[in-house]
């Protein structure tokens, strides 16, 4: 038993879900209480969507548990597919149907209809939503694309006559993914510069009889693991196809994904790797950019978006990544490998209080997380970014507003820059901090005109015999010297404590006084 | 008149009938009847509501020091924080026991694991007074005794934290059905005054703290001495129930509620719900003749309110008299919202889908909707769906599932869910109500594209 005040996914079902929405001529038959119909609202209010997703749920009762709710899920079949003629049905268990143990699978098979019948099989008290989704993309990809598999002991990969272009599928793009709609526009453009022909995207936009052609394309390109690296793997061991394994989010990632597809391809990728494709490189270069230098940054979300935005905040912003961490723990090792190469120490966990406590010990300046790290970044008074699901409503702007390619990586800056004070905005604060306005307890106009929290002690907290208590540090402050510490700007004050106090800490300097202060700054600043 | 000419049933022609006839042909429907008021007609198929425990998001806001822990699955934890909407609360005094394998196979003591994760929650919120174990459809299934863990948890946190149990799962309860649930639980282990006990009021029904202010002032005008409130506020402050106490129901969907009362010698004060102005009017009406209070008294008292609410109706008026309404089913609170529509704003009342029908407490409701007003209690969503579209309603009042799909179809609709967290009882909130569904109508006329 798990105690669990917000999550990060929902159930495997919600995964399913994802899929079946995201493509056409699909319909999912759920086994499932009434209460679970909720999940059609996180399609129509969260992603706008204008249609109902094509899920029936039987919402048995109680009172059904002692009849047949064996027969109940057979009309609820039934009906779906009279009504909605699928290409196919997709048949599954939610949480509370997987302990009536009905078997929707063998059920539906029994009832003879004239489209196939996915069944699902998802664990809902072992597995979460990413999974759900990965497993739902495989199993129909599977029954569509699986007849066609070359018999075994044939040569699987395509033989591609000379002249011809090279084909891909593009993988992963999902209702209800975080940019994906954009995304997956930015990356076909790439596709097609390259002279790259696509043969299926999926599963967004794809029908069943799209995925039956799946086999037919050279190679996959894989935009969210999370999502298509089960169906990618599948692909690759029946039809011989490769798949890419770089996530374009960034400068750095995007060129490294165009020569990827292009020796996959087998063309030239150099036409996309022009420097001036995106604003990112020159805007990071430009002089105001330089306050970004060594900010402190704590990056949490979903394993790729968290490993390729950490890669970019200290590659391509000069950032200094101070946390990184998943709640993907089917991409830990991804994670662990992510996090040794910015010298962190790894966070895979989906306890969103365990995650809060990283971040106020990791004493970021910047937060690039999901909705729920901007609530705690909000509480704590940092700036943030939403850079991952679990998705809001905010995070399907009007606006075209993709996170991978050349003009992702221009919304990147963007989006992660402008939490942050102007450099010349900090430097003039800096300047005129004696000024009334400027005084003590204002908060930066970026985090509105509430007052900033006690970052230090507050005077009453300042002692007669002139020591302070430091929260949680076994150090102690003179009031001399937490009075000099005053004196340093406000918003680089946080670091200046705690600069001092690790130094002293070090150094098993048991009283800070002014002359530690000092040295510290020296030792810091060398 | 309605604005609307496609629709494919006439005017002026019983919908009722027609709607009888036609439901009477498919599968899973009886045709029940009502001895005086409209006719009731039963629909089986998919439901489209959310379970009991969603009325944790405003239960949690009205007992200020409950905490609700739902024993449940991860669907459970994600519907309450979908529901919610927003991720508002610092560490909101809700949250959910995840069961997962190990618990179903037996290899955890479920009691244990309960016992552990109530020990760590309460070590966390040490001002947590009251807390509740809220079962699931999960939790039902395995037949998990929750009320026996809130009896032992109880007398081991005793006296600083009490436990209760009671279940929101939606195999049980629809929506608004887990407040009933929650109050019942609250009223079996209500201190109980004796008979000699002077008589006292209770309200019933969470209600915004503000309307209960209102209404207390009211009362309190009317020479009403004791009046309680279910929930109070406050863990310490929930009333005394017995034969002394008469209640007003605020909600109509407390059946379960008002049956425990009564078992412990409450008495029911019948009355209309307190929505819109002749609502509140009657609602306390009924507790002023429960309490003698003089005619002439409670007319003055209410006369300044009553002119208030009903200047306040006047404005909205012109934007709904003459529309026509289709309630899809959600809260249960459809039958009086439909008869403050349709008498106090002229609104046309095409069809009431409601989860549920008590048609003990919502007899006075029922009697003044107008004559062949064709009541659907259940669901079956395709079906309602597929009469609405005929119907072309002006305004569809539905939960959030729909709401985008009717609005893209071109309907207007009205989200249901926000009946429910609005402050909408009272004299003073009877224009808010009216606004609520007007507003999407204004809408449309105002956009240009």
């Amino acid at each position: 038993m798990q105690l669990t005040v917000w999550t990060y996914e929902g159930p495997p079902h919600v995964g399913a879900m994802r899929v079946c929405a995201a493509m056409e001529g699909v319909h999912y038959v759920l086994h499932a209480p009434q209460g679970d119909t909720y999940a059609d609202l996180l399609f129509t209010m969260i992603e706008r969507r204008g249609t109902r997703p094509p899920v029936t749920y039987t919402t048995f009762q109680a009172r059904d548990l002692g009849g047949d709710t064996a027969e109940l899920f057979k009309n609820a079949a039934r009906e779906a597919y009279e009504r909605y003629k699928p290409q196919v049905l997709v048949v599954g268990s939610s949480c509370t149907a997987e302990l009536i143990q009905d078997d929707p699978g063998g059920l539906a098979m029994a009832l003879g209809l004239d489209a196939p019948v996915v069944p699902l099989e998802l664990p809902a008290y072992q597995r979460k939503e990413n999974w759900g989704a990965a497993e739902t993309f495989y199993r129909i990809a599977r029954a569509m694309a699986g007849p066609h598999a070359p018999a075994p002991g044939s040569s699987s990969a395509r033989a591609r006559e000379a002249g011809q272009r090279a084909r891909c599928n593009v993988l992963g793009p999902c209702s209800l993914g975080f940019r994906h709609r954009d995304d997956l526009v930015e990356v076909l453009k790439i596709i097609e510069s390259l002279g790259v022909d696509v043969n299926v995207v999926a599963p967004l936009g794809a029908t069943p009889a799209d995925l039956a052609r799946l086999g037919e394309a050279d190679f996959n390109v894989v935009l969210y693991p999370e999502i298509a690296g089960q169906t990618a793997s599948w692909l690759q061991r029946t039809f011989g196809q490769k798949a890419t394994r770089t996530i374009p989010i960034g400068v750095g990632a995007t060129r490294a994904f165009i020569r990827e597809v292009a020796e996959l391809a087998d063309v030239d990728p150099s036409a996309l790797l022009r420097p001036d494709l995106s604003r990112l490189p020159w805007y990071s270069r430009s002089v105001d950019s330089t306050y970004l230098t060594g900010k402190r940054v704590f990056v949490f979300g979903d394993a790729s978006h968290a490993i390729a935005v950490a890669d970019v905040a200290a590659k391509e912003l000069g950032l200094k990544v101070v946390g990184l961490g998943s709640y993907s723990r089917e991409f830990a090792r991804e994670i662990r490998e992510a996090a040794a190469r910015h010298g962190v120490e790894p966070l895979v966990c989906d306890d969103y209080l365990e995650v809060e406590a990283a971040i106020t010990a990791a004493a970021p300046e910047l937060v690039l997380g999901t909705q729920m790290e901007r609530h705690v970044a909000k509480r704590l008074r940092v700036p943030c970014a939403v850079i991952s699901a679990p998705v809001h409503v905010q995070d399907f702007p009007a606006r075209y507003s993709p996170q991978m390619g050349f003009e992702g990586a221009n919304v990147l800056f963007d989006s992660l820059v402008h939490p942050l004070m102007m450099g010349l905005e900090e430097h003039l604060l800096g300047m005129f901090r004696g000024d009334f306005e400027f005084r003590d307890g204002v908060a930066p106009s970026h985090l509105g005109h509430g007052e900033a929290p006690a970052e230090t002690a507050s005077e009453n907290d300042l002692e007669e015999d002139g020591e302070v208590k430091t929260r949680g540090a076994s150090v102690a402050w003179t009031l001399d010297a937490e009075k000099e510490l005053r004196k340093i700007p406000f918003f680089v004050r946080g670091k200046a404590r705690r600069n001092t106090e690790s130094y002293a800490l070090e150094r098993g300097v048991g009283r800070i006084d002014v002359e530690t202060l000092y040295d510290a700054k020296a030792h810091f600043g060398r | 008149m309605s604005a609307v000419s496609t629709q494919s049933v006439p005017q002026g022609k019983s919908l009722g009938a027609s709607l009888g006839a036609s439901l009477g042909a498919s599968q899973g429907i009886s045709l029940g009847s009502c001895a005086t008021g409209p006719k009731i007609v039963q629909e089986r198929g998919q439901r489209e509501v959310f379970c009991g425990l969603t009325g944790i998001v405003w239960l949690h806001r009205k007992i200020q020091d409950a905490f609700f822990l739902v024993v449940g699955s991860r669907t459970c934890a994600h519907l309450i924080q979908s529901a919610a909407g927003v991720m508002i609360f610092a560490e909101p005094r809700f949250a959910t026991a995840i069961i997962d394998e190990r618990d179903l196979a037996g290899l955890a003591d479920i009691d244990d694991e309960l016992d552990r994760v109530v020990t760590r929650l309460i070590e966390r919120r040490p001002d947590i007074k009251l807390l509740f174990l809220v079962g699931s459809c999960p939790s039902e299934v395995i037949k998990l005794d929750l009320s026996r863990a809130a009896q032992r948890l109880s007398q081991q946190m005793t006296p600083n934290v009490r436990v209760l149990a009671y279940s929101g799962s939606g195999i049980e309860t629809t929506f608004t059905q887990g407040e009933d649930a929650c109050l019942s639980a609250l009223v079996a282990q209500a201190q109980r005054a004796d008979a000699a006990q002077k008589p006292s009021l209770l309200v019933v029904g969470a209600l915004a703290d503000a309307v209960e202010d209102q209404f207390r002032r009211l009362f309190a005008q009317m020479g009403i001495e004791r009046v309680d409130f279910l929930p109070a506020r406050r863990a310490a402050d929930m009333p005394m129930i017995g034969p002394g106490t008469k209640f007003l129901l605020a909600q109509p969907f407390l059946t379960d509620t008002a049956r425990a009362l009564e078992a412990l010698g409450a008495q029911h004060l019948p009355a209309l719900y307190p929505l819109g102005a002749e609502g509140v009017a009657e609602w306390l009406r009924a507790a002023a003749r429960a309490f003698g209070v003089s005619r002439e008294t409670f007319e003055a008292v209410i006369a300044a309110p009553r002119a208030r609410a009903e200047k306040s109706l006047e404005r909205w008026r012109p934007h709904l008299a003459g529309k026509r309404v289709f309630f899809v089913p959600d809260s249960q609170l459809e039958p009086p919202m439909a008869r403050f529509l349709a008498r106090e704003l002229g609104m046309e009342i095409v069809e009431i889908g409601a989860p549920y029908v008590d048609r003990r407490r919502l007899a006075e409701e029922l009697a003044l909707l107008p004559p062949d007003t064709p009541i659907v209690e259940g669901q079956d969503v395709e079906r309602q769906l597929d009469r609405l579209r005929a119907a072309r309603p002006d305004l569809a009042v539905c939960g959030l599932g729909l709401a985008n799909p009717l609005e893209a179809e071109g309907f207007a609709t009205k989200w249901s869910i926000e009946l429910v967290f609005t402050p909408v009882q009272g004299f003073e909130q009877a224009g808010d109500l009216a606004e609520l569904f007007a507003r999407p109508l204004m809408r449309r006329e105002l956009l240009e594209i």
